[in-house]
């Protein structure tokens, strides 16, 4: 087995509880939404590069050309700018485009027709036009990704008005917040993350939604608040286990989605705890932990007991290799640790 | 001078004129003339500051506009780049709406969200613009994709510059249409400047047009400052993309005589010669088109004069009912970030 499959199947993740109802596995409960999604309007399309080939993207497309045809599912050439012009000028004029990426770092050659088009066309037009357009990409950690293969833009994209973000954290979420986002009318980005793509738990079979803009609560604490999305919510988790031993009781809140966000969630957490640890998958300057961070010192300074935290990426470019990676990315360890440092009386 | 004039004016199309119809071949001479004197008018006023807005002027680029949109349906979408107001007002765009939008005015095409480079009006096909040079075409050619998908049996255009061909984006543009046969037409309007510099420090002396055959689009050049010939060829390919042609490319050859941007000529600024302008002057697609016209017996002089009596009242009213719209509230600000 080559290393990088090696690594992700090494994750261990908690075993979905079998009385909860239908299992599966992260890639294959976004295959359900997508297939449901083209089953239920003939507006929606898949296009990506390689989405109908062997792997399909994950094995999130795997069947769906096959299901619903070429018109509506179908490989593009090497043209990110162009495709995602392509997206916007089809989901103007009444489609339902999701435009899948490998990974984030593709999408940099398209901020011009993302940022600079898609996310202003309904502003710019006095609302004479909607885009609902949804864009795709799973993260990359490790097996030698390096700089240039796993990038976590959403700090780069959290300031551009007229873009939602979603970064789910379960198979539940993926498939509810991916129908959620391709029936949303206003263009949507999904960050996955690749680790996340072995996690399996419980899906519904029916057709659901998850809302956009709205957090939940997924461990209850009173000591400190652990905010974040996406894997981020894994560590957290881990971390808040080994907390739990020494008698600190962490609060998760997934975000869900980090644009827009959902300060009420937040709010109502620190009145309780009055501390808070912001955790995210990218880098911490610039981004979600620094303006959730911010909005604390604005919004809530006077339910807080100790200085806000953050843990994210730090200020350097992923490194390829393994021992550097050791030294780069945040683990559970580091998490238990701010927060423990956060409970200590001064 | 870097730039001539290679066509033959009207040479030999008098040949052709009942294919085209009296009626119709002073409908376009109305439509240019309108344009030109709108643009005038624009220009004169544009120094009273009450356009706050940047205006790319297509005083020189009458025909293509004209020409090229008098080949498309209402129910045809054109798209374009900044320079908007021919599109626009050859697609049958309200002035009073272009004018509002111009003044910052609440009842703009927009509502005072894009100014003079992105009048847009569903009503009459004009679907988008984008101020980002090749930014629409991308966008154009998803519109086709999504005319495909949803048999809407209609026909994109989408209008760009010599610049635009050098955007990345548009050659993955025409690959993409080219591979799915979509129903587009990229409509270039080669004037030889992007901004003050000049085609051949941009680009290798080539055809455009053979550049675009590379893609596999069907391609061909046209004499931009003759109507007839530009409406002739849109209208072909038109009738060829109903037919399952796949795209087209028509690089109409024509020059701008005002700057770049704002009001006047910067010719003296060097960029180019004076005389070069001169040159293409004494082609000017509405008065070659006029004389063209005049001596067919199709137009005569009075008619001229009563067409313009008629569109300065028009272009008078649009500006007075304009400056008179009223002005966007703070709350307009925050409407339309998120589309319900
Ligand atoms: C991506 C981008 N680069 C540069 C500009 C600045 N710019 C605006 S118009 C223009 C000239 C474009 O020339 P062309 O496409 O030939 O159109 P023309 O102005 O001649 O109609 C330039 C460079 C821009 N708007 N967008």
């Amino acid at each position: 087995m080559p290393w990088d499959e090696g690594l992700v199947n090494s994750l261990v993740y908690d075993e979905p509880d079998p009385d909860q109802g239908r299992v599966l596995s992260y890639p294959h409960a976004l295959n359900e939404s997508l297939d449901l999604a083209l089953s239920g309007d003939p507006s929606v399309m898949i296009l990506g590069q390689g989405v109908d080939d062997p792997s399909a993207m994950f094995g999130t497309t795997k069947g769906l050309r096959e299901r619903h045809g070429n018109a509506r599912v179908f490989d593009t050439p090497l043209s990110e700018e162009g495709m995602m012009g392509i997206c916007t000028g089809a989901a103007m004029r009444g489609m339902r485009p999701v435009y899948m990426h490998n990974r984030p770092d593709f999408i940099l050659l398209a901020f011009n027709q993302l940022i600079t088009h898609a996310s202003k066309c309904h502003f710019m037009d006095n609302g004479l036009n909607k885009v609902p357009l949804v864009v795709w990409a799973a993260i990359g950690r490790g097996w030698g990704s390096g700089a240039q293969h796993s990038q976590a833009i959403q700090g780069l994209l959290i300031g551009v008005p007229g873009l939602k973000i979603v970064m789910p954290s379960t198979p539940y979420d993926a498939k509810g917040l991916m129908l959620e986002a391709i029936y949303d009318n206003s263009p949507t980005l999904i960050f996955e993350h690749r680790w996340l793509m072995k996690k399996s738990g419980f899906v519904p079979e029916k057709k659901y939604t998850v809302p956009i803009g709205k957090g939940i609560v997924r461990r209850e604490g009173k000591d400190v608040t652990i905010v974040g999305a996406s894997h981020a919510i894994e560590l957290a988790f881990q971390a808040s286990k080994k907390l739990f031993e020494i008698g600190i009781d962490v609060e998760v809140i997934d975000l869900r989605t980090i644009q827009p966000l959902d300060d009420e969630i937040i709010g109502n957490s620190l009145k309780k705890t009055g501390r808070l640890l912001v955790v995210d998958t990218g880098w911490a300057i610039g981004g979600v932990c620094a303006e959730i961070g911010f909005r604390a010192a604005e919004k809530w300074f006077s339910d807080l007991k100790s200085p806000v935290r953050r843990i994210g990426l730090p200020d350097v470019p992923t490194p390829a290799g393994y021992g550097l990676e050791q030294f780069f990315y945040p683990t559970a360890d580091n998490i238990a640790e701010t927060v423990r440092e956060m409970c200590v009386k001064k | 001078m870097r730039y001539t004039y290679e066509g033959n004016g009207y040479k030999g199309w008098e040949k052709n004129l009942d294919f085209f119809g009296k009626d119709f071949l002073v409908e376009l001479f109305y439509k240019m003339l309108r344009i030109r004197m709108i643009e005038e008018e624009i220009e004169g006023r544009y120094h009273d500051d009450f356009m706050k807005t940047p205006i790319h002027l297509v005083i020189g680029q009458e025909a293509t506009a004209v020409g090229a949109c008098s080949a498309l349906k209402y129910s045809d979408l054109l798209y374009s780049g900044h320079r908007t107001h021919g599109a626009y007002l050859g697609k049958g765009g309200d002035l009073k709406k272009m004018l509002s939008e111009m003044h910052c005015k609440s009842n703009g095409c927009v509502g005072s969200r894009g100014g003079s480079m992105h009048l847009i009006d569903p009503d009459v096909g004009m679907a988008w613009s984008s101020a980002i040079v090749g930014g629409a075409l991308p966008i154009a050619t998803g519109a086709a994709l999504a005319s495909q998908v949803r048999k809407e049996n209609n026909v994109i255009m989408v209008f760009l510059g010599d610049g635009g061909t050098e955007e990345g984006v548009c050659s993955e543009s025409l690959n993409f249409a080219a591979l799915k046969k979509l129903p587009i037409i990229f409509f270039c309007e080669n004037n030889f400047y992007s901004v003050q510099s000049p085609l051949q420090t941009r680009q290798p002396k080539r055809d455009i047009v053979r550049w675009a055959e590379g893609h596999d689009v069907n391609a061909i050049a046209v004499d931009g400052t003759n109507v007839l010939d530009v409406y002739k060829t849109a209208r072909n390919a038109v009738e060829d993309i109903k037919n399952g042609s796949g795209p087209w490319f028509i690089e109409a050859k024509v020059y701008r005589f005002r700057a770049h941007g704002g009001a006047g000529d910067d010719s003296k600024t060097g960029y180019r010669d004076i005389k070069e302008r001169e040159a293409w002057e004494k082609q000017c697609p509405v008065n070659s088109y006029s004389s063209f016209l005049m001596r067919n017996n199709i137009l005569a002089n009075q008619q001229r004069l009563d067409m313009e009596r008629k569109i300065k009242i028009e272009i008078k009213d649009a500006f007075d009912f304009a400056l008179n719209s009223p002005e966007p509230q703070k709350t307009d600000l925050y409407q339309f970030v998120y589309a319900d």
